[in-house]
């Protein structure tokens, strides 16, 4: 019996190992691939000027209009699924804490729309602006990836105030505050890392995507100065020099992934040491 | 026969789902007195409780039927807001849920949201009710720091602290001094005996000894139904029912 045991807990023991590893290698190589790769294009020309005439032949000129422009709609987009998003995940765990059957009906549609590629955002997003007859811009992006993004947003809201024990819940109710004052005051101040955490995941979805915006977002070479004009996105102009047969464009398009990844590690960071702060009055129950 | 009437629960029945968990439960608690509710475990003093300030609301399976009478005004049945009967009740959980903030703000809470927000206002209070409680020593210095810092005990009357401070006319308390030491039991104790002359105690307990010590009304439930009630000495001295009897010889828990 115990050597049984003890061969499992060996085999289990291995597995794991194994898979920390084989997880650790694989990221290391995407990284260094790209460091590799993009490290050599990387100048202070490349993050800081648009495309000249040229440019994707591998002339002069830089990307600032996709950095910009996907700070734009990044920032944007997780703006707009922050306002729209906190308030339904609050109001499902706070408010409709009775009605258990709504709320999983919507967690499941949630989980649906988490799982639509979003290629198919863009179509969607795009067949809106044929009808509307408007025309790829900014504001029309913004949109396509804040729908794309609100469900990954409120689940993870969702599923960061699930755990609240209802204790608290009564208690703040029983100081005489009604449940908004307690979805706001209480459950927010108490999840606060959490959501942090989770408005940070989706921003990674929103810088990172590039099908929703394909045909939303548009391309330019210059910043936009206005939500109505179209504007370049890191994804795509790592898609567009990617695709061009010449060597040096091509390695503009591993420094432009390695911008990509070095906003989110800013991202990340920040949100790190925001989540460590609001961590303080966080109760361990 | 009784002095004046606080709350009086009038048939009331309450389900969790098929489960019939409160049965037919008459009980009159007076005003500005201690009376305790005691029972084996799972009988159905914490639900009985919540059912008082109404949180039971928030349980989607609960079903409730009958009455139960504050002031004469049936709270399961008014028009009034909720929010103003619940405030009327001060309810000390089983266990403390301190709000996630510091130790000020814990009990600044309640006081805010009825728009006291006068800084030298809230001040004056929160000293006060942290005093009542005996907590103001020890967390005088340390008022900014997370309520989530303190220990169980000093939770549970910080949790005391607030739910006065909101100034309720009946204390909820269930099992107040199970996480405590003997030494602060006694105190919430004896706090309990103070208060009484303002509030009207309604407090579950375990502990035989003290439900002696400060009972003035002994309420004795058994599987979801009221056994037998009446004032201290009669259930502790004189018990009608055979169950209250072997209850109080300590034959079960
Ligand atoms: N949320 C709930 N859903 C379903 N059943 C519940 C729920 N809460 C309590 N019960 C049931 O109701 C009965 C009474 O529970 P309650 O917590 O009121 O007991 P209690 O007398 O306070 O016990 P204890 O002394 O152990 O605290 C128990 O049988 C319990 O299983
Ligand atoms: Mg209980």
């Amino acid at each position: 019996m115990d050597r049984l045991k003890k061969i499992e807990e060996g085999f289990f023991r291995v597995l794991m190992f194994c898979s920390t590893v084989l997880i650790a290698i694989t990221l290391f190589l995407i990284i260094f691939s790209i460091l590799y790769k993009g490290l050599p294009s990387i100048s202070w020309e490349m993050i800081s000027q648009v495309p000249k005439g040229g440019f994707y032949f591998g002339k002069e000129g830089g990307i600032l209009n996709a950095i910009v422009g996907s700070l734009y709609l990044s920032f944007g987009s997780t703006f707009l699924a922050a306002i729209f998003g906190l308030p339904l995940a609050l109001f499902m765990n706070v408010h409709l804490i009775r009605h258990k059957k709504l709320v999983n009906g919507i967690r499941y549609v949630l989980d649906l729309l988490w799982g639509v590629p979003s290629i198919v955002y863009g179509a969607f997003g795009f067949a809106i602006m044929v009808y509307l007859g408007i025309r790829a811009s900014l504001l029309a992006g913004i949109i396509t990836v804040t729908l794309f993004i609100i469900p990954i947003m409120v689940r993870s809201i969702d599923e960061v105030l699930k755990p609240v024990p209802r204790g608290l819940l009564e208690a703040s109710l029983s100081l005489g505050s009604t449940r908004s004052e307690t979805s706001y005051r209480v459950f927010f101040k108490q999840t606060l890392p959490g959501i942090i955490t989770a408005v940070m995941l989706s921003f990674g979805r929103a810088i990172g995507d590039a099908a929703s915006i394909l045909f939303t977002a548009g391309y330019t070479d210059y910043i936009p100065t206005s939500l109505h004009q179209q504007t370049a996105t890191l994804p795509l102009s790592i898609f567009f020099q990617l695709s061009s047969p010449i060597p040096e464009v091509q390695q503009r398009a591993y420094a432009s992934a390695l911008v990509l990844i070095f906003i989110i590690l800013v991202i990340s960071i920040l949100s790190r040491l925001l989540t460590r702060k609001y961590q303080r009055n966080q109760i361990n129950f | 026969m009784m002095e004046n009437v606080k709350i009086r629960i009038k048939d009331l029945n309450l389900y969790f789902g098929k489960q019939h968990i409160l049965k037919n439960i008459n009980v009159e608690i007076p005003e500005k007195k201690i009376t305790v509710i005691m029972g084996p475990s799972g009988c159905g003093k914490t639900t009985l409780m919540k059912s008082l300030n109404r949180l039971t609301d928030l349980n989607p399976d609960a079903r409730l039927s009958g009455s139960i009478f504050i002031d004469g005004e049936d709270i399961l049945h008014t028009s009034e807001d909720i929010t103003k009967i619940r405030k009327m009740m001060g309810l000390l959980a089983q266990r403390p849920y301190p709000l996630p903030m510091n130790i000020y703000n814990n009990i600044a809470y309640g006081l805010r949201i009825s728009g006291r927000k006068n800084k030298r206002f809230l001040d004056r209070r929160i000293e006060h009710y942290l005093r009542q409680v005996n907590l103001w020593d020890e967390v005088k210095d340390r008022l900014r720091d997370p309520a989530g810092a303190l220990s169980i005990g000093q939770q549970q009357r910080l949790c005391l602290a607030r739910g006065l401070a909101v100034d309720p006319e009946i204390i909820l308390a269930d099992e107040p001094t199970s996480a405590l030491d003997p030494i602060s039991s006694q105190t919430i104790e004896e706090k309990f005996l103070e208060l009484k002359s303002n509030y009207t105690i309604v407090l579950v307990t375990h502990i035989l000894r003290q439900a002696k010590r400060i009972a003035d009304h002994v309420v004795f439930m058994y599987l979801g139904e009221v056994v037998e009630q009446g004032t201290a000495r009669e259930i502790f001295e004189n018990p009608r029912e055979d169950k209250t009897k072997s209850y109080l010889k300590g034959l079960f828990y």
